[in-house]
């Protein structure tokens, strides 16, 4: 789960990561009020999940409370598009007011799990403020790693060493050693799966700050984190998206028109690459779970159907502990209730397929039948096609 | 032959007593799996589907023998119940349970390398030798005794994949799901090495899909070390960055794990790999006729 800048920062000033001064405000006249409060140039920052928004006007550094109030009106409520947004951009619904800075230094901290190594790495790079991608594709010699001893957790020495590489020095290293270590603490208390400062930042006074944060968690722990699952904006996500997550259902909108309902996440992609291969391109990624119960199939219809980007559907399963029969019971009752509203091809494989196939033949709907992955997919294609 | 399992291997089943404990036990006992005990805590001394319930692994190990663990426990537990199974000395650990989360399975990790244990999954259907021995929830009908091995990150792509090396005449010599999750115990590397050992395994089935570099590491084995036919298929060519699809660990993260790097490495390490999933049985058949 993704959350915003502002509540990333309120989690890490928990747990005593210093983080600049600074409120957030739905509303122009909030903005001045706080602006007002801080008592000096203040930054506006739109608060959307994505990055880049520097570039596409989203971040604004204002002189008084009264720019404030006339800047947040033209950035509440604008439509922001970065790289990251896509094309239709994110509605700004509220934004940070924050205090402006002495910048002296940007550097990078960031905390992910390393895969390979099943352990959470600590990243430091004096290249701050660019995507930290780029810089391990062009300088990786800039981005220094402490891994961390899932007994005994991260140490004092290895933020240590981190700040040394980062060549600072005095009070602004020891601040550092301490952010570091605080940001590790909030990584492994709130079972993020990244947190990211990027830039921090070393004031001209030499002090240490989050400038930029975000933290993505791990969505299997949410619910030991009951304060964080409230963190959750449902307006950032695709609506359908929203809607499938109600029922269980793992469902990611795409670009194409060739809607898929399967059941398990590795099929399901398989039966995506398959319509690639085919010359077509899928609508969603749907998994129905392994098991597929009647109602997994009957939400995850009319999902399928109420995207409108869908031309025409392809239902695959492989009916394993689950039989073919009951799984095309299932489906027949869903197009009864909700209706046929694009051309489906329905390929059932594994248990009792035999009698499934009869029951969607003698269904009187309209169907189309595939045995195999492969004709499935050469059906559903130009079905697709306008 | 087979690996890591066969019929003489004593299993007990971790959450027995539960629903989907209690559903996938009558399932793997008509597969004629040795179901040896079942453990709940508090309620030892019961008998359930037949078995014996313990309040906790080392006693079903001292009194029954048990040493391949099922685990049904709910995910929070679950990590809980991974590192009781090995702390009680069972030699392979079988977790079935999904959501597990990353920083449990990071810690049940670190407690195993003191151990003797090999852990497969979690998020994972399981193990299967056709004939012998099923520790899982894959549907046992559809396997059959042969001479293929699989090694895959997903579950009904397996079943597919068994399908259709089925419709070729070839069977299975033990097929593993080795889980979905980001942080998971036997590798592809490490069954490679089994199947490696395994005289009765002729080729090798190997499922991927995106997130992380565990298929990456196969290739570079495979290169060195591995002296049968692999076939491979990487599920995800058309998955989009950053996106969870399904599997916790299915995820393109900072531009690493695409299929395309995948496909790339195993080719170049003289793998046959399908581009698309309809060709998994054909690519088996061809390359055992080489």
């Amino acid at each position: 789960m993704k959350i915003h800048e502002y509540q990333a920062k309120q989690i890490l000033s928990q747990y005593g990561v210093q983080i600049p001064r600074g409120e957030v405000a739905d509303e122009p006249s909030k903005a001045r009020e706080i602006a007002e409060k801080i008592g000096s140039k203040v930054v506006l920052k739109a608060q959307v999940h994505a990055g880049g928004r520097g570039k596409g006007g989203g971040i604004k550094l204002v002189s008084s409370p009264q720019e404030a109030e006339k800047i947040a009106e033209g950035m509440i409520g604008m439509t922001l598009i970065t790289h990251q947004t896509g094309p239709e951009g994110k509605l700004v619904k509220r934004i940070l007011v924050e205090e402006a800075l002495d910048i002296d230094q940007e550097l990078y901290i960031g905390i992910v799990i390393d895969r390979a190594r099943e352990a959470p790495v600590v990243m430091a790079s004096s290249e701050g403020g660019v995507e930290i991608e780029k810089v391990a594709a062009e300088t990786p010699e800039l981005i220094f790693k402490e891994y961390v001893d899932p007994a005994t957790g991260f140490i004092a020495f290895q933020a240590r060493k981190l700040a040394f590489k980062l060549g600072l020095e005095g009070e602004t290293l020891k601040q550092a050693v301490k952010f570091i270590l605080g940001l590790y603490k909030v990584f492994e208390a709130t079972d993020a799966s990244l947190a990211e400062i990027n830039p921090l930042l070393i004031t001209k006074q030499g002090n240490v700050l989050a400038l930029d944060a975000k933290m993505n968690f791990d969505d299997n722990a949410l619910r030991r984190h009951p304060d964080i699952m409230k963190m959750r904006d449902l307006d950032e996500e695709e609506p359908l998206e929203v809607e499938a997550s109600k029922y269980d259902l793992n469902y990611i909108k795409l670009d194409g028109n060739v809607g898929c309902m399967v059941n398990g996440a590795g099929l399901a992609m398989a039966t995506m690459d398959i319509i690639m291969h085919t010359g077509g391109m899928p609508a969603n990624f749907l998994d129905v779970g392994g098991g597929v119960s009647e109602e997994a199939v009957k939400n995850a219809f009319k999902i399928l159907v109420s995207d409108k980007d869908v031309k025409a559907a392809l239902i695959n399963i492989f009916g394993g502990i689950v039989r073919c029969d009951l799984v095309a019971k299932g489906i027949i009752q869903a197009a009864k209730e909700i209706g046929l509203k694009v051309p489906m091809v329905v390929r059932l494989e594994g248990t009792n397929v035999e009698q499934g196939k009869k029951i969607l033949e003698e269904s009187g709907l309209a169907f189309y039948p595939a045995s195999s992955m492969k004709e499935a997919a050469e059906k559903v294609v130009p079905l697709a096609k306008p | 032959m087979s690996i890591l399992i066969d019929e003489k291997t004593r299993v007990v089943v971790q959450g027995i007593t539960g629903g989907e404990g209690t559903f996938h036990t009558q399932r793997m006992q008509e597969y004629r799996t040795k179901v040896v005990a079942g453990v709940t805590p508090g309620k030892g001394g019961q008998i359930h589907l037949g078995v014996p319930v313990y309040n906790t692994a080392a006693e079903a190990v001292e009194k029954e023998g048990a040493n391949a663990s099922a685990i049904f426990v709910p995910a929070f537990f679950a990590g809980d119940a991974v590192m009781e199974a090995a702390d009680a000395g069972i030699k392979l650990v079988v977790c079935i349970t999904e959501g597990i989360p990353t920083f449990d399975m990071i810690k049940v990790k670190q407690f195993l390398r003191q151990k003797d244990c090999r852990l497969i999954g979690p998020n994972t259907p399981g193990i299967i030798s056709p004939g012998k021995c099923k520790i899982g929830i894959m549907p046992g009908h559809i396997h059959t005794p042969g001479s293929i091995g699989i090694i895959s990150r997903s579950g009904t792509l397996t079943y597919e994949a068994v399908d259709q090396v089925s419709q070729q005449g070839y069977g299975q010599s033990t097929a593993i799901g080795i889980g979905g999750d980001p942080v998971i115990g036997l590798n592809f590397v490490d069954l490679l090495q089994y199947f490696k050992e395994d005289k009765d395994t002729e080729a090798v089935i190997l499922i991927g899909e995106i997130g992380g570099t565990s298929e990456e590491e196969a290739a570079e084995y495979i290169q060195k070390e591995f002296n049968k036919p692999v076939v491979s298929f990487i599920a995800g060519q058309t998955a989009p960055p950053g996106r969870r699809m399904g599997h916790a660990g299915a995820i393109i993260a900072g531009g690493k794990g695409t299929a395309k790097e995948k496909m790339k490495a195993l080719e170049e390490a003289g793998v046959s790999v399908a581009k698309s999933p309809a060709e998994i049985g054909q690519n088996v058949k061809e390359a055992l006729s080489k």
